[in-house]
């Protein structure tokens, strides 16, 4: 991306202006969550940089917010600013439940979805390809009240089963993309070389192409892990008080009383995105090695 | 690449010492002229087309038990959306001698005897529920319905048989006003237009022609074009921001766009409350935003900007959040151009801005059009960003679903404006299906 030497004055300003708004669009993108993670040890109740975090006092700073988070509430003080609840746990608790049950479900169903369109001669493949993508394209509050009024039909409001399964459904999309997307550098005469050599089909499955397949798959579950996890339409429509996930919490703490510990919770949800997406990139590496490409 | 064809993964039609047999003695026919036949005896097209068939049935078997899954809880809900947008077999349920009244009726003199009779009967065979479910309905094409019913339904059982008009006058002299009676004909057929005209600021009057509503009662109109604008607004933002991050991710050398890559990705990867709460800290009237302007002297004290809860702050906010779904596809196209077509340009005499303009940037059209699509798709439909940032100017018609679905409970409102937003969305996705394929989507 550099200059030739030969560039003229002009193109030197030209240049040093794009590499500036590149800069700027990316400190836009990122600078937000970065904002957060000092301000979550704020001692103060507010949401912004007091003249103590400025000078770097100690004294600005605290772990008073995180006390809270965990429900803590020996903290002197925390009574003072925040409710002492319990909310927290219990929502991020359901959370993880959620999003593990429509995970595995998700991750089961797409990986077989996938397998059978990428098979040769598949009728109605472009067509069924949509359908299948088609959680991702409609927007979640249409979902949410076509899925209130069917379910209300079938009594799974307000129950977990109900969460589950529409957590499915939008999980569903993204393990077909990545698994169909794994599936086309996957040497089918693999799979012929093992029956060959006398395997049986399921034994083929699991002991050939599931661990050739397994970056894709895990990638497509990370995807549907963190939909469900941060999911907060459907919670809103078919949730009921037993269905409290963290997202509702935020929301809850984001309309009502907004405090520090939201954004303590941020940084947490920041870091274990941060740790989701680098495990997503070493995947992505993995696969690529044996697939034999080249790494990048 | 996998092969297409006959021997590759059939072996229980042609079994492999068949196959081998099949290699060396490529055609065996039965007789010279006749049709190819396989070692079995089976005509070759035959065999082929079964081993086709089976492979079909095969890729069939595996992609429905998702298929089932996805048609009962994600299609078959959205049909009972669009069927409720439609649905008004309510009032024929529990007002059918009063609706054939009705229809005798010439619509414009004094409701005879005839008329109340009818409404009596009806009231007095319905369901307590149903009645005032009706009422709620009735409400929505005139007010005062509801009360009306409600009034009615209690003093029912003191009415004691006919004439019945003086009685239910006497009730409520509502009864005697034309325009209730009149008010009937929106809801005589089982199903109804009236909530998609409702969608877009228009109704029916009493014999089932389209007129707008009054002027101060229109607001869906005015909530559309609010939406499509801020959709435009922030696509074209996103656009003139994702082009030259792109470029620059496109051009790096490896090692170092990957990690500008993480920049990209990581709001992607962060939950979407996460998100706007940190925009809140960032812009609210005490954020940082302005306490920085106000510490750097470029702004006094008292004029900080208000940049949250109105409709800037939904614009800003909704941009960053959908940026990465622009710059991914435009930078996967832009991955793909050979930086010699520039070179080969300028050779050919174009200044470099004229080469940038007439050779690299047509090519870069197609992952333009992606990303246009898909982050206008998306933020059509946006409900959660609004609703917390947005304040009152910055509602969109997500919002307006959702207030319909829990708060005013028009469920038929509600499901209208979802189905109008929903058929929307669709032509777009066909568009988009047209354009890149879903197939080709990527994630990451």
């Amino acid at each position: 991306m550099a200059l030739p030497p030969y560039a003229t004055p002009g193109q030197r300003i030209w240049h040093f202006c794009y590499l500036t708004i590149c800069a700027l669009v990316l400190f836009f993108l990122v600078s937000p969550l970065i904002v957060v993670i000092p301000l979550s040890f704020n001692s103060a109740p507010f949401l912004h940089f007091t003249p103590e975090m400025l000078t770097l006092d100690p004294n600005g700073y605290s772990t008073l917010w995180y006390k809270s988070l965990f429900g803590m509430c020996d903290a002197e003080g925390a009574s003072l600013w925040t409710s002492c609840t319990d909310k927290w746990k219990v929502g991020a608790f359901n959370s993880v439940v959620i999003a593990v049950m429509s995970t595995i479900l998700a991750t089961s169903l797409g990986t077989l979805a996938a397998l059978g369109l990428s098979r040769d001669h598949v009728p109605f493949r472009r067509a069924i390809m949509g359908l299948m993508i088609s959680p991702l394209i409609v927007p979640l509050i249409i979902t949410a009240s076509g899925m209130f009024f069917f379910f209300a039909k079938i009594n799974l409001v307000s129950t977990l089963p109900g969460i589950v399964l529409a957590h499915t459904i939008l999980g569903l999309p993204f393990v077909v993309i990545t698994v169909t997307s794994t599936l086309v550098g996957f040497d089918n005469t693999l799979m012929k070389a093992a029956a060959n050599l006398g395997g049986s089909p399921a034994y083929n499955f699991f002991k050939i192409q599931i661990p050739l397949i397994a970056p894709g798959v895990i990638s497509g579950a990370l995807f549907a892990f963190i939909t469900s996890f941060d999911e907060i339409v459907i919670i809103l429509f078919l949730g009921g008080p037993d269905q409290h996930t963290l997202p509702r919490q935020m929301w809850s703490g984001i309309r009502e009383e907004i405090s520090p510990t939201i954004l303590a919770a941020a940084t947490i949800l920041v870091l274990l995105s941060i740790v989701l997406l680098t495990t997503l990139e070493l995947l992505r590496r993995r696969s690529e090695r044996l697939r034999g490409i080249s790494p990048s | 690449m996998r092969r297409r064809g006959w021997f590759s993964d059939r072996p229980r039609v042609l079994p492999s010492p068949l196959i081998e047999n099949f290699l060396t003695m490529p055609a065996s026919p039965a007789k010279p002229g006749g049709p190819l036949l396989t070692a079995d005896g089976m005509p070759l097209k035959t065999s082929l087309e079964r081993s086709l068939k089976l492979s079909k049935i095969r890729a069939l078997g595996l992609i429905f038990p998702p298929l089932l899954f996805l048609v009962i809880l994600f299609v078959i809900p959205i049909g009972s959306l669009l069927t409720r947008s439609v649905d008004d077999g309510l009032s024929n349920k529990v007002l059918p001698k009063t609706l054939a009244a009705f229809e005798r009726w010439d619509k414009t003199s004094e409701p005879d005897e005839s008329m109340f009779e009818a409404v009596y009967l009806d009231m007095q065979a319905a369901d307590t529920l149903d009645l005032s479910k009706l009422g709620t309905r009735m409400n929505y094409e005139k007010s005062g319905w509801r009360s009306l019913v409600k009034i009615t339904m209690r003093g029912l059982n003191r009415i004691d048989g006919p004439p019945y008009k003086p009685a239910m006058l006497q009730l409520n002299k509502r009864w005697g006003d034309i325009e209730f009676w009149q008010s009937l004909g929106a809801m005589k057929d089982p199903v109804t237009l009236g909530y998609y005209l409702k969608a877009v600021d228009l109704k029916y009057d009493g014999n089932k022609n389209i007129m707008r509503v009054k002027k101060h009662n229109r607001i869906y109109q005015m909530l559309w074009w609010r939406t499509f604008l801020v959709s435009i607004i922030v696509t074209v933002g996103c656009l003139i921001l994702a082009y030259p991050v792109a470029h620059l991710l496109a051009n790096l050398p490896l090692r170092l766009s990957n990690l500008l890559m993480i920049c990209v990705l990581m709001p992607f990867w962060t939950s979407l409350l996460v998100r706007i709460v940190s925009w809140m800290v960032m812009l609210q009237q005490n954020g940082v935003v302005n306490d920085s302007l106000v510490s750097l002297g470029m702004l006094h004290d008292e004029n900080r900007l208000s940049m949250m809860y109105n409709f800037t702050g939904t614009v800003i906010v909704m941009t960053q959040i959908l940026l990465p779904f622009m710059i991914l596809p435009i930078y996967s196209v832009m991955k793909t151009i050979p930086p010699s077509y520039m070179k080969a340009a300028q050779n050919l005499g174009a200044t470099p801005a004229l080469a940038f303009i007439k050779v690299y940037m047509p090519q870069t059209i197609p992952g333009v059009g992606a990303g246009c699509i898909l982050v206008f798709i998306v933020a059509i439909g946006y409900y959660i960003t609004p609703e917390l940032v947005g304040g009152k100017d910055g509602r969109l018609i997500g919002n307006l679903i959702a207030h319909h679905m829990q708060n005013s409970l028009n469920w038929g409102l509600a499901s209208a404006m979802g189905a109008i937003l929903l058929i929307a969305i669709l032509t777009l996705y066909w568009v988009y299906d047209k354009l890149v394929g879903v197939d080709n989507m990527k994630m990451g």
